[in-house]
């Protein structure tokens, strides 16, 4: 039987539009092998949870630039696990200042990976770190 | 050529090889190892470039280039309440800038208020808030609107802004006929790049036909739209890309202008332009040239303009914030002092230079005040501004303004074929390639190929400067929601929901919406509330999947 593959979510939750990250990752994520849904712009925490849980996916990648993170990733975190998803890695890339990573961390956020990281480590970040399936 | 390359090139590369076995742009475009005169044949002095303040403009529309008058130094600013900004405006001010910038946070970009559920979490954050025309009040008290110049990044709810910055100027006993300034106002780059859009392509078209129409009979001296690239390019268009869409866009809207009945001659010298500075130095200087002569070209052979204004391109340049590094901030000071020098080499009327943290935050107050001295330098200390087109001339440069020109009217062939510049985004014909472009970039940058300081060379484990970054308080949401309140509280609720329905009557029978919208601000109708009747009759844009 093959391999699943690995299903990643690319979400942007918030206002902002600024969805070149977001779609470079998405395509490289893609390259790798892995399947990958993208949700488009302006997704609330709950349309992100739900997309999620529809999906079955094994990660959620939340692009966020906007400053806004502290708002909306703990609130993507808690709604992903109410539906009982609790295995599905939550991963944040964006403009996140340093102070915020040890508080999204504990919030339950697996990665925060900041400008100028190669796609490269998210593939292997989630080539090492999402749960293998029955 | 031939002899230089057997007699004393050959031996030297075959003792020692060039570095890499391609040399490209920061676009990925090849540049070749020496340009001479066979490189310029096909450009002619007096058709191609010509004179300063002469037809094609190549050189520059003003005859004595920065020895009448330096470029002005705009700098972008605005974070959390009107109280700060306007602060922050009035110290920016007193170091010597010369003319103002606003940036509004996302929700008041995306035409929601301050107490917006949506609003949560952004209020502040990435500009100022502003939900009516009392925090307008607050944004400009003290700033005199006749005398400053005010440049204002706003799109889809720009009618709206507009109307409130007017009325804020009447309010201070200013002359309408006599203020000036600009509103970006360029929705199509929104589709394309930027993406904070509200209504669909069209009616937004129609919004922005509106501000044309009527400043041009209210408000004269005032530029009601600002045709940017800055925006395509940070999205991951190459300079070629960032060079033709802005262009076409400006002829989409001179289009539009002239179908609304406008004369060409009369409301085009108002459309001013919005280019990115990125890392390479050449290209940017080459696509600013480049940029004035086909928009000469273009407005005489397509537009039979006759007025010199016309035909003249005045842009705005800011640095490229995309090229600022989170690692070893302090290394962008160095990029920014270069780009700027780039725009200031092409030409450019004013000019933004990004502070060094911006890639971490909104600028701090001491990082925002070494990015104005940047330009102060540039003008006064380098010589680069004492005489017109220093670079005119030079093989390599006129090569490679001449490459951008032709590539632009190539894109321009294909745009024109696709029915125009809506239809091409319709089609999603700029998102796509953008897109692929922003995508081979990274590529580059992953194989080495293009190289980032601190970031995929000469990387440090420990870096020496930890700066410090402006953090937006979570209490600006509250504070701005209690004004909103205040505002709400004080106004003739009547006489609002007269006004907005007068604003939805107007979208609806295709009549000009400006009148309609300043009697709604001037009622203390909020952004949110007048942006909610337009979504009524215009619906939502939604983004197809590209």
């Amino acid at each position: 039987m093959p391999e699943r593959k690995i299903r990643v979510l690319v979400a942007k939750p918030g206002l902002d539009g600024h969805d070149r990250g977001a779609k470079i990752i998405a395509r490289a994520l893609r390259d790798a092998g892995m399947e990958v849904i993208y949700t488009g712009l302006r997704q609330t925490p709950e349309m992100i949870a739900a997309a999620a849980l529809q999906e079955d996916v094994d990660a959620v990648g939340v692009s966020i630039l906007s400053g806004a993170h502290n708002t909306l990733c703990p609130r993507i975190v808690s709604l992903l696990r109410e539906k009982g998803l609790d295995d599905c890695l939550v991963l944040v890339g964006g403009i996140v200042p340093q102070e915020d990573i040890p508080r999204l961390k504990e919030q339950g956020v697996a990665e925060i990976f900041l400008p100028g990281t190669s796609t490269e480590d998210i593939i292997s970040f989630l080539r090492e770190n999402v749960r293998p399936r029955e | 050529m031939e002899r230089w390359e057997q007699e004393t090139l050959a031996p030297v590369l075959k003792k020692r090889p060039e570095r890499k076995p391609r040399f490209e742009t920061v676009s990925l475009e090849e540049v070749n190892r020496l340009y001479t005169p066979a490189d310029t044949t096909e450009i002619d002095f007096e058709r191609d470039i010509s004179f300063p303040g002469e037809f094609p403009y190549t050189r520059g529309i003003h005859p004595t280039g920065y020895r009448g008058k330096l470029w002005t130094m705009r700098q972008f600013a605005g974070f959390g309440t009107p109280e700060e900004t306007n602060a922050r405006f009035k110290y920016l001010m007193t170091q010597g800038q010369t003319g103002l910038s606003v940036a509004y946070d996302l929700p008041t970009l995306m035409g929601y208020d301050a107490d917006s559920s949506l609003s949560e979490g952004e209020v502040g954050k990435c500009g100022v808030a502003v939900s009516s025309l009392a925090d307008m009040e607050v944004l400009f008290d003290g700033i005199p609107l006749e005398e400053v110049t005010v440049s204002q990044t706003i799109n889809a709810p720009a009618s709206v802004l507009l109307a409130m910055y007017l009325v804020v100027a009447e309010k201070q006993g200013a002359d309408w006929k006599k203020i000036s300034g600009t509103l970006q106002n360029d929705i199509l780059k929104e589709y394309i790049a930027q993406k904070e859009w509200i209504y669909p392509i069209r009616p937004a078209m129609k919004l922005v036909t509106d501000t044309f129409e009527f400043c041009n009979r209210y408000v004269p001296r005032y530029n009601p739209i600002s045709v940017s690239g800055y925006h395509i390019r940070e999205a991951g268009a190459t300079a070629l890309q960032e060079l033709a869409f802005t262009l076409r866009d400006g002829i989409e809207y001179v289009e539009w202008g002239a179908r609304a009945g406008l004369d060409v001659d009369e409301f085009v010298p108002r459309i001013s332009f919005f280019f990115n500075a990125h890392n390479d130095f050449f290209e940017e200087i080459a696509k600013y040239r480049a940029a004035r002569r086909i928009w000469a070209r273009t407005m005489k052979e397509r537009f039979n303009a006759k007025n010199e204004r016309t035909l003249q391109l005045r842009f705005h340049t800011q640095t490229a914030g995309v090229s600022l590094t989170v690692q070893q901030p302090l290394n962008n000071i160095i990029r920014v002092a270069i780009q700027a020098l780039a725009g200031v080499l092409g030409g450019t009327n004013s000019l933004h230079t990004d502070a060094y943290d911006e890639a971490l935050a909104l600028p701090t107050d001491r990082a925002a005040l070494i990015a104005l001295r940047t330009q102060q330098i540039i003008a006064e200390e380098t010589g680069a501004a004492n005489t017109i087109d220093p670079l005119g001339g030079s093989y390599f440069l006129e090569a490679l303004t001449k490459k951008m020109e032709d590539g632009a009217l190539e894109y321009f062939r294909k745009i024109d074929a696709m029915g125009g510049m809506v239809e091409a985004v319709e089609k999603g014909f700029p998102q796509r390639e953008i897109q692929e472009s922003a995508y081979q970039y990274q590529k580059a940058v992953e194989r080495g190929e293009q190289t980032i300081v601190g970031v995929n060379k000469y990387q440090m484990e420990d870096e020496p400067a930890e700066v410090p970054i402006l953090v937006i308080d979570e209490g600006v949401r509250d504070h701005q929601v209690k004004r909103l309140q205040q505002a709400r509280d004080r106004r003739d609720p009547g006489a609002v929901s007269n006004a907005l329905e007068k604003v939805r009557q107007a979208a609806r029978s295709n009549e000009n919406t400006m009148p309609a919208t300043i009697e709604a601000v001037r009622a203390y109708a909020t952004l949110g509330e007048i942006c909610d009747a337009l979504r009524d009759v215009y619906g939502l844009y939604e983004e197809p999947a590209f």
